[in-house]
């Protein structure tokens, strides 16, 4: 026996080591469970960057900063206008030169107040090259921003300041920009403009385990991966105090599992329904279901730089295929009514006052079959007979969509062949063919606003060279105008320039647009005053707690 | 013995260097990660070549691998895309993963070697069909679906359980998890016990042991269940490897952060750092866990000795 003796004092030193990693970390996470006190519980994801507000371009990390900041101008959750909410007046007599003020009396969370150093600070740390912030492109319409960021890749930065910020008092700072752009001011309510406290440059580290911002919340804990509890801060000053005591954000890694807890009173509030979902929700819960439009477009763009769509007659064909698209069957049938066709390369969620236009694209966004195979036809078919569309296979279920536009293509042309989806792995994957030129098909391409502006919709995806333009569509008669709306000093004015530069578009059709995409929420009874704002975020602050 | 257990872990470290390095490669094979941070927007070309440089993206692919071999051995696995260390990641995921396993494997253990025992001592009985039956459907129905079925009943319809693990995921939230997780295993395990024990109450051994009038019980447990446990602990060995790394549906279907949960985000996001560091240690409990079951052997079969 004694041979097993033995043994049995080996299997039991490795199971004591076992069991001792095991008991390590008994103590993890930290939420609390439980949702008394007024305290709103939400879905969550987890942000894939870390939380600073020019590295936040992803929704879920956006909420937390829209909780925890307040910026030079807040986006109305109903009207999508930008209100000033910190600046006290943002003047200009020439569209380039910008005169900001501060209202008075505002601090952060530890008390460190806001002032014009707070914004200048904040938005140099953004830019400059060597904090390699994601969505530092924000800050290219100052000037000096070529030299603290150049675009070449490896490229040095010559300075680390951007020259067009100038204090002039602790309330007041100019702006100067690089080219004129009336709309400017009405940009500043993204979360990139948001100001930061000493503290972010003094204890980085520390800042990014627990961000302390201007905002209604605070945040009281944080457990990356896992939720973060935000509690009301007493110390808010601003018109907009939170009408709740808190909420808890917990991660969740499957929207299924989420409605399910919902449903068994574990979560108050679900800001993603699973798409299978979609045929229960109303009866599950009622008016408790939102279905709102939001600030996001979907379109299937072409790849222009592809001697396949170059020629001047494919504009032809890219129109008829647009008109080969029943986008109301699909949108009913496959995406239950939560997105609405498009008929313009914008949103709803504009307003007509912002720059929607309902029809805007006319017939060349308009169902007729007949009228898309005669098109296709004059335009010389389809280059080489067929097109496929390319999509990622990983997230975002695309496939079902795709496939049913390209069942309607088919239907429409009378060719079985013409039109076939074509999965791409992974997200990554699709992104680097697409900046990288290496597709010869058309594409999907989705576009959710920064800031409601009609400017956002049209520059970043169809300007020449523009940082989003994946088309690589150039037009000079639509850059002429779009340098004209960006001069334009009286706003009104500036947007119908945008809309004859859109309706450019219309002639040469570089993106197909599909559909206007809705928020969809879900709450439990405990709430009221739910609401989504127009990037389909639920707006916190106002969500009253039974 | 000591010398046996030196030979296996020597014999680890090939095994180790060569499935670090085939994920290292698997996962660099999925592309480059850079341009998904942007979302739908196009990176520009400084800042996406300063998060490679960052990254330590911007050398070889055999350059990064020894970069990270090296930062491996001096305990840093690297850091995910949102700033957290992988380490980190593992001291929140591991724990969790661990007490979901042992839910499952003491459901294994203690369910399925008792129904086995039971089929196997009355073959063709009732009993015995009934339960070969219901195996049968657990196999064959997948996962998930048990999984959200389950949830739905007890968690929703009965409330008698959270619907979903809370972040700290104690033992008493795990068990429902943990059944789900092993149900497939626990029908396995059943029918490998009720084999071996109907193979083994012909055995001599046994037949001995009843005519020197022992207790039945202890026929039982001494000399006819020891004997034939030794293909269900080698079962239940491998099975605890593929438990903690094959725990991603149920762990997205309870929504636990464990390990399952990591690998699928580092899936997703290209996370190579997260992904191989996971997967290495993973790879470190298979091994373990094979050696263990080895060393079990000797135990429950005195014939058989490790020199």
């Amino acid at each position: 026996m004694r041979g097993a003796t033995r043994v049995m004092w080996a299997v039991g030193v490795t199971a004591v080591a076992l069991s001792a990693t095991a008991c390590g970390g008994g103590t993890s996470g930290g939420s609390s469970s439980g949702g008394g006190g007024g305290i709103v519980r939400a879905s969550w994801g987890d942000p894939q960057n870390p939380l600073e507000p020019a590295n936040t371009n992803e929704v879920q990390g956006g909420k937390v900063l829209d909780m925890i900041f307040r910026g030079l101008k807040k986006y109305d959750p109903k009207t999508a206008k930008a209100e000033n909410m910190i600046a006290q007046s943002i003047t200009t007599s020439d569209s380039q030169n910008y005169d900001i003020k501060l209202k008075s009396g505002w601090t952060f969370s530890n008390g460190q107040p806001v002032n014009a150093d707070s914004f200048i600070n904040a938005w140099n740390y953004d830019a400059l090259l060597k904090n390699a912030q994601l969505n530092a492109s924000f800050f290219s319409y100052i000037d000096g921003y070529a030299k603290v960021h150049p675009d070449a890749a490896g490229a040095t930065p010559s300075a680390t300041t951007l020259s067009g910020l100038q204090k002039v008092s602790d309330l007041e700072f100019k702006v100067r920009l690089n080219q004129k752009f009336s709309l400017w001011p009405d940009t500043l309510g993204y979360s990139a403009f948001y100001p930061l406290p000493q503290s972010f440059f003094t204890d980085h580290a520390g800042w990014l385990k627990k961000p302390i911002g201007n905002g209604p919340y605070e945040i009281s804990s944080y457990t990356k991966g896992t939720g973060m509890n935000l509690r009301k801060w007493s110390g808010y000053k601003g018109p907009d105090p939170a009408q709740n005591n808190g909420v808890d954000l917990r991660v969740y890694t499957d929207n299924n599992t989420a409605y399910t807890d919902l449903q068994a009173g574990n979560l108050d509030l679900v800001d993603d329904i699973p798409a299978n979902q979609l045929k229960n929700v109303k009866s599950d819960l009622g008016s408790r279901y939102i279905n709102e439009p939001a600030g996001i477009i979907q379109t299937i763009s072409f790849p222009l730089y592809s001697s396949r769509w170059s020629s001047a007659k494919s504009a032809m064909v890219r129109q008829g295929l647009s008109m080969a698209i029943n986008r109301q069957q699909i949108t009913q049938q496959i995406f239950q009514n939560t997105r609405t066709p498009a008929t313009d390369w914008t949103s709803p969620v504009l307003g007509d006052a912002g720059g929607y236009k309902s029809g805007l694209c006319g017939a060349e966004c308009t169902y007729n079959p007949t009228k898309a195979k005669q098109l296709v036809q004059q335009g010389g078919g389809l280059p080489g007979g067929k097109i496929t569309i390319s999509y990622n296979a990983d997230t975002g279920s695309h496939k079902e969509w795709i496939d049913a536009v390209c069942n309607s293509i088919n239907n429409s042309l009378g060719n079985n062949n013409a039109c076939v989806g074509a999965p791409i792995g992974t997200f990554a994957d699709f992104r680097n063919k697409v900046t990288n030129k290496q597709l010869n098909n058309p594409f999907r391409a989705g576009w959710q606003m920064d800031y409601p502006l009609i400017q956002d919709f049209l520059q970043p995806q169809y300007y020449t060279n523009a940082s989003s333009n994946d088309a690589h569509y150039s037009s000079p008669q639509f850059d002429k105008l779009a340098n004209q709306a960006n001069a334009e000093s009286d706003s009104a004015k500036a947007v119908s320039t945008w809309q004859d530069a859109e309706r450019q578009l219309v002639k040469d059709m570089p993106a197909i647009p599909l559909w206007y995409q809705n928020g969809s929420a879900g709450y439990s009874t405990n709430l009221s005053n739910v609401l989504l704002n127009p990037f389909s975020v639920p707006v916190y602050n106002e969500i009253k707690v039974k | 013995m000591g010398r046996y257990v030196i030979r296996r872990l020597l014999q680890m470290i090939p095994v180790f260097i060569g499935s670090t390095f085939l994920i290292f490669f698997m996962v660099y094979a999925l592309g480059d990660p850079v341009s998904a941070l942007f979302g739908d927007r196009a990176p520009d070309p400084a800042t996406a070549a300063q998060i490679r440089h960052d990254l330590y993206l911007d050398h070889s692919l055999g350059a990064q691998y020894l970069h990270y071999m090296k930062n491996i051995f001096t305990g840093d696995f690297g850091t995910a895309f949102s700033g957290e260390s992988v380490i980190d990641l593992m001291k929140h995921a591991f724990p969790v993963t661990i007490r979901l396993t042992i839910v499952a494997i003491l459901f294994e253990i203690v369910i399925g070697i008792a129904f086995g025992v039971i089929t196997g001592m009355k073959r063709g009985k009732p009993v015995d069909t009934g339960v070969l039956l219901l195996t049968l459907v657990v196999i064959s129905v997948p996962t998930f679906v048990t999984g959200y079925v389950l949830q739905y009943i007890f968690g929703v319809q009965l409330k008698w359980t959270a619907s979903s693990v809370s972040p700290s995921a104690p033992f008493n939230e795990l068990i429902l998890p943990g059944l789900v997780l092993a149900l497939v295993s626990l029908a396995y395990v059943t029918r490998l016990t009720r084999t071996s024990i109907a193979e083994n109450t012909r055995a001599d051994y046994v037949r001995t042991a009843v005519a020197k009038g022992l207790p039945r019980r202890r026929v039982i447990t001494r000399h006819l269940l020891r004997n034939s446990l030794i293909p269900v602990v080698t079962f239940i060995g491998t099975d605890i490897g593929a438990l903690m790394g094959g725990a991603i549906v149920t762990e997205r279907i309870f929504n636990i952060h464990g390990v399952g949960y990591n690998l699928y985000q580092g899936i997703l996001r290209n996370n190579s750092p997260t992904v191989v560091g996971f997967v290495t240690v993973l790879v470190l409990v298979f091994l373990v866990a094979n050696l263990l079951v080895d060393l079990l052997y000797a135990v429950l079969d005195p014939r058989i000795r490790y020199a």
